[in-house]
């Protein structure tokens, strides 16, 4: 057993000891650890100032951070409690992350029913999110696949919460940014697979009504997402790769996937991704692709998880950061919503390395604060260069209000507290379920600390 | 919520795995850091394991995190380890339970707050209790099941900062310097008879105990995965991580009139 050296005073160190994914903003913090489902109100009772709980930081701006405050690291409660192989009902601590739920379900033969880009996210913080993938117009959102959670808070009162059993709480915890108490065990609805192996289609597309006849003539495939090449103007504006996939029905092998291996282990100079090398990326992306459709076989991990290959990629954007830009419009002005704001990306001339287009289908979120609503998404990634990119953010918010639509929580860094009230103007109601005790930077931006 | 209950998946899986014979392992203080850690691993092997640990909620949800990892069984009690009058009924009910036992993993203890034991006796004599006397009261019952089999690995968490005593820990330091003492005592006098005594000296591991502790600790998953190494091979006395293992001659040999005037 250990032998205590130093102070006892909690760990405070001088990089922030948490950085959210998109490393921008970055605040001091303290960390302190929930590695039990008891733990939060005893916590609370020894703490000074706001906490908010956290888990992986996959979150890109300042949703899972909180200045000069306490961040509760839920990641020790990663138990795992029951699984019913005849519903596939696997309850668990909100701690344990996707990958490692796939580790358990894999070889039973199961998957999980939404997966985001990443698999090193939490339970708890895929509820918190809200988050979806790429099946979200056959299954909806994360919430729509969680039965029921314990929702504890700082006063100490625990409520299991499902759509029947408090009901409200329920509906605010599901996209409610982990304000409204710490979740510490929730149920989720595993989908059976036969096979580890995706069937896979990539096609090609120049321009959104291209892109849109795709996404019609493959409404009944389980997986579609798309890239789109942010950076190109003229003959190759909006073009891009229509990617389908569907679980392999043939029987194949089950077994748990390897550790990865790479890691960025350093953080590039910020020249590295400038506006020659992102469109370099995108033209050998585009083209790696040569003919105009392929079909293939592929592991479901490059499918799902391209960018889980590399431990820590988002160092490649350097000191300075990235921030990401996450917009859902509904139908009625999706398509010149997006052709609208593609052109203003474009003419920006900041460099997109991912930009990733999808419909979100109809079937309703579970939360209050849900991001999802059907309708065109776009998500990107901007490098962060002070005088041009909060500005274009700035614009791009006013943009998508304009044409209806809302952005993202998980992704932003940028929102003015005017745009995101009205993105989500259901904000006061959420707001009578927040626990008094938790805070987050990204809800003293947006709402002036409400 | 939690059911331990195996299913017929599980069953299969533990079968597949049924060439090495499950070990069967008794664990105390089974939800401290390092011992949940190394049950994770022993999980994986499909033992079976035998849970003792103060806390029911805690315990429970250990118990059944082992159980999915696959476990062929969990059994569980929950005792406060400081009542040493109820040793070896626990023990007895242990055993039993597992119907048999390979290796005794003793992993509870305390860190204490040295500030107050320099003050109250009260708080010092607790830290001895629990990490020196109830050790021995449990390895005196242990000791002798595991002599009359001739068979048995007694493992046992004691630390490198028994080692030497300094300011800042002393009390606890003298409670691991008591342990180690009374285990290489019992090493001499039953190795010879078939039973393994293993003296396990982790250095700073990064668990719930240390975690107000702001220095450089061993990632946990890491150190249970090398002490899991070393019962297997019978290992007398582990130094984790091996850096310790160095570090500490230094420490034992620095000249105590140079030592006392340390701030360590």
């Amino acid at each position: 057993m250990p032998h205590p050296v130093t102070d006892p005073q909690p760990a405070k160190t001088a990089p922030p000891a948490f950085e959210s994914w998109g490393r921008y903003p970055r605040y001091d913090a303290t960390i302190v650890p929930l590695n039990w489902q008891g733990d939060f109100p005893g916590v609370m009772a020894g703490l000074h100032g706001g906490a908010l709980p956290v888990g992986l930081g996959r979150s890109y701006g300042d949703v899972c951070l909180l200045k000069d405050g306490n961040l509760l690291q839920t990641t020790g409660m990663d138990r795992l409690l029951n699984f019913d192989p005849e519903t596939g009902i696997l309850t668990a601590e909100a701690g344990v992350s996707l990958a490692k739920i796939l580790d358990f379900a894999v070889p039973r033969g199961f998957f999980l029913p939404v997966t985001p880009g990443t698999k090193y996210v939490t339970l708890g913080g895929a509820i918190a999110n809200d988050i979806h993938g790429k099946n979200h117009e056959a299954a909806g959102s994360f919430g729509n696949h969680v039965p029921s959670f314990e929702l504890v808070r700082s006063d100490g009162s625990r409520r299991v919460c499902s759509p029947t059993q408090n009901p409200d709480w329920y509906a605010a915890t599901i996209g409610g940014v982990g304000l409204t108490g710490v979740i510490t065990w929730a149920q989720l609805k595993l989908r059976p697979i036969v096979s580890r192996k995706i069937d896979y289609e990539g096609i090609q597309f120049h321009g959104i009504d291209e892109f849109l006849d795709l996404k019609r003539q493959y409404q009944h495939v389980e997986y579609t997402v798309s890239w789109v090449d942010c950076a190109s103007t003229g003959r190759n504006f909006a073009r891009g790769v229509f990617m389908l996939g569907e679980h392999s029905k043939a029987p194949g092998e089950l077994k748990p996937s390897p550790e990865p291996k790479l890691s960025v282990p350093f953080d590039f100079p910020g020249f590295a991704l400038n506006h020659t090398t992102v469109s370099l990326f995108n033209s050998v992306f585009f083209h790696k692709q040569m003919k105009a459709h392929v079909k293939t076989v592929q592991d479901y991990e490059p499918f799902f998880y391209p960018l889980d290959a590399v431990l820590h990629w988002n160092r490649g954007y350097g000191k300075r950061g990235l921030v990401q830009f996450q917009y859902a419009i509904p139908w009625q002005h999706a398509k010149e919503g997006t052709i609208e704001i593609l052109r203003e990306i474009a003419k920006s001339g900041l460099a997109s390395f991912l930009a990733v287009l999808k419909a979100f289908g109809e079937i309703p979120s579970l939360g209050m604060m849900s991001f999802p609503q059907a309708g065109i998404m776009l998500a990107l990634d901007f490098p962060i260069k002070p005088d041009l990119t909060f500005p274009l953010l700035q614009r791009l918010g006013d943009m998508t209000l304009e044409f209806g639509g809302r952005l993202y929580s998980a992704k932003d860094a940028a929102m003015t507290p005017a745009q995101f009230q009205a993105f989500y103007p259901q904000w006061q109601r959420f707001a009578q379920f927040r626990d008094p005790r938790l805070n987050s930077s990204f809800w003293e931006r947006v709402t002036g600390g409400e | 919520m939690s059911t331990l209950v195996t299913r017929p998946l599980d069953a299969a899986l533990a079968a597949s795995s049924e060439a090495v014979i499950a070990k069967k392992i008794l664990v105390l203080g089974a939800t401290s850091g390092i011992a949940e850690a190394t049950c994770r691993i022993w999980a994986a092997e499909g033992a079976q394991l035998f849970l003792v640990a103060r806390n029911a909620e805690k315990l429970a949800a250990v118990a059944a995190d082992l159980k999915l990892r696959g476990a062929s069984y969990v059994g569980t009690a929950v005792a406060d380890l400081d009542d040493t009058e109820k040793h070896a009924e626990l023990l007895t009910h242990a055993v039993n339970s597992l119907t048999g036992m390979d290796i005794a993993y003793l992993a509870h203890g305390i860190l204490g707050d040295q500030a107050r034991g320099e003050q109250e006796f009260e708080h010092a004599a607790q830290i001895i209790y629990t990490n020196f006397l109830a050790p021995v009261s449990l390895l005196t019952w242990l000791a002798n099941y595991c002599v009359q089999r001739h068979a048995g690995t007694l493992a046992v968490l004691s630390s490198v900062a028994g080692e030497r005593g300094r300011k800042s820990n002393y009390i606890y330091a003298s409670s691991k310097a008591g342990l180690t003492a009374f285990l290489s005592g019992l090493r001499n006098r039953i190795d010879r008879e078939g039973v393994t005594v293993m003296t396990i000296k982790p250095g700073p591991v990064n668990t719930s105990m240390t975690a107000h502790i702001n220095i450089r600790k061993a990632d946990v998953k890491k150190v249970a995965a090398t002490i899991v190494k070393a019962i297997d091979k019978r290992v007398d006395t582990l130094y984790v991580p091996i850096i310790f293992l160095p570090i500490m001659f230094i420490v034992r040999h620095i000249p105590e009139r140079i030592f006392k005037k340390l701030n360590l």
